[in-house]
């Protein structure tokens, strides 16, 4: 088995691997930004800047306390969730009775101060991360990292367990409702503004997590965020705002075709994801599982 | 005697959405035990009072009481902790949660509530349709399901908004047979009914509300000596 589709082996193989891992990322991102918006009706600008955060703090409880991956993999989405729940409480809370626009601005503010405070104090050249899972599965027309496996593993694992606690569990009903009729869901004694506060968290938590996966396979950067957030956006747009397992088939969907396209038409890389974009907005504004609303 | 302390004593309601004042005066008392029916046309406050109550107006003056206490500054899920329940005159249907997800929403905050067999029992078409989206249900299961969830949750005050606006006959009845059975129960209701008919056989009293006041008060005695003028009151 030499070639796949004309192309060599291993480089197919190599290549969806990349873009499943891309996916990994896109899925953990779009997820969150769409509970966020579907909850607290908020475009979370400040997204990428959160997961940028939970790359730093990963790569700090290594450098100061010498606490591993597998600590900070636990850890740092918790302090990036309390970031995000004390952003909430704050700020946030106080803007949902006017123009969303504001809270659009104050969450691309935050994005702004937090990427500007690390690229001041680290620069812009990116800081190491050890791999913690050497090594890789031997094929014999290719070879594959274990931890690409992994955060592949993980993120899907992580994804597809989102969609269940909010599909299928009493309090994802919760937040299904208040998506809805967040006073109606007040009048029957449940505590909405602390649901949303949480739920930013969560979500929050999650860009962080996606931070603490990335270190390992991309620089620990200032910029990470601000590189992946782009692209995070459209494919929420192309998914649909608000809808989870929207999110995650085209995160991973996404991943994949801009990871083959670098086989085929290589130039086309980089923008393929911007064509199927614009292409859905002309098509099917709502997304491609977006709900009418 | 000494006059109990009513379960809902309102005085002197006003309300603001935004700029325009909805509510002038409002004073009602509601008593454990009674069905009390708010009366009068579109746009007259009938709503709004409700809404007040349920702490879910922002702008709001004069005095709120449940069995005494003030509702001063709480938000609905307080309001809610004290015994009031909502069923809005939209219904509320969670488009996006199943029928028995819906009936299952609202949490029991104490008890003397229906039980989940209880509803189903009253309600058997709920039953059948459980695991159907909620909006997929004909308006009526709609309203059955909207009045269903609520008798969970041990709210013994019931807030009904137009709970028969736009239904069969056959339902209708159903929903009165409903009400009455839950006075029996020992359950409170304070209703706005747009159906003089119904309202006439189920309520104890009545307050016709116009243009953000009270505008009369009467019982149920009161209504046929009186017939004439008060359906002219009303407009019928």
């Amino acid at each position: 088995m030499d070639s796949i589709f004309g192309v060599p082996s291993a480089a197919f193989v190599g290549q969806l691997i990349v873009g499943l891992i891309n996916g990994a990322f896109y899925a953990l991102m779009s997820l969150g930004l769409s509970i966020i918006f579907g909850l607290l009706r908020v475009v979370n600008f400040a997204h990428g800047a959160q997961y940028t955060l939970g790359a730093f703090v990963a790569w700090a409880l290594l450098e100061y306390l010498g606490l591993s991956y597998w600590w900070a993999l636990i850890l740092a989405p918790a302090i990036v969730a309390v970031f995000g729940v004390l952003m909430e409480r704050v700020f946030l809370r106080h803007l949902y009775h006017v123009d969303h626009v504001y809270a659009l601005l104050l969450t691309f503010g935050v994005a702004l101060l937090v990427e500007g405070l690390l690229r001041l104090q680290f620069g812009v050249s990116g800081l190491p991360y050890a791999n913690p899972l050497a090594g890789g599965l031997d094929l014999n027309f290719t070879f594959i990292p274990w931890y690409r496996l992994w955060v592949i593993g993980v993120a899907l694992a992580v994804c597809l367990g989102s969609w269940y606690f909010i599909e299928r569990t009493k309090l994802g009903s919760y937040l299904r409702a208040a998506n809805e009729n967040p006073n109606l869901v007040r009048s029957f004694g449940i505590n909405v503004p602390r649901m949303l506060m949480l739920t930013y968290g969560l979500a929050v938590g999650l860009a962080g997590f996606a931070g603490v996966m990335a270190a390992p396979i991309y620089q620990v950067s200032p910029l990470m965020g601000s590189n992946l957030i782009i692209v995070v956006f459209a494919v929420v747009v192309i998914g649909g705002m608000g809808s989870i397992m929207g999110s995650i088939i085209t995160g991973f969907g996404l991943g994949v075709i801009e990871g083959l396209t670098k086989l085929f038409y290589p130039e086309g890389s980089s923008v393929v994801i911007f064509v199927v974009m614009i292409l859905t907005l002309a098509l099917r504004p709502h997304g491609l599982f977006g709900r009418n609303e | 005697m000494t006059e109990a302390v009513p379960f809902l004593r309102v005085s002197h309601l006003t309300a603001h959405y935004g700029e325009t004042q909805a509510l002038h005066d409002i004073s009602l008392d509601v008593h454990e035990g009674e069905i009390v029916c708010l009366l009068g046309r579109n746009g007259a406050g009938k709503t709004t009072t409700l809404r007040a109550v349920m702490g879910m107006l922002q702008k709001r003056g004069g005095l709120i009481e449940v069995n005494g206490q003030s509702t001063e500054g709480m938000p609905p899920e307080a309001v809610a902790k004290l015994g009031l329940a909502y069923c809005p005159e939209e219904r509320g249907i969670f488009a996006s949660l199943t029928t028995e997800e819906n009936l299952m929403l609202p949490p029991v905050l104490r008890p003397g509530g229906l039980s989940v067999e209880e509803i189903y029992t009253l309600f058997p078409n709920l039953k059948a349709r459980r695991t159907s989206p909620g909006t997929k249900l004909s308006g009526g299961e709609q309203q059955m399901l909207a009045i269903g969830r609520i008798l969970r949750t041990g709210a013994k005050l019931l807030l009904l908004d137009e709970s028969t606006e736009g239904l069969a006959p056959v339902i209708i009845e159903k929903i009165g047979q409903t009400i009455r059975m839950l006075r029996e129960r020992g359950f409170t209701v304070l209703m706005v009914e747009q159906n003089f008919r119904f309202a006439s056989q189920l309520a104890d009293r009545f307050y016709v509300i116009e243009e953000g006041m009270v505008a009369d008060q009467f019982s149920r005695e009161d209504i046929a000596p009186n017939r004439e003028r008060i359906e002219a009151l009303l407009g019928l």
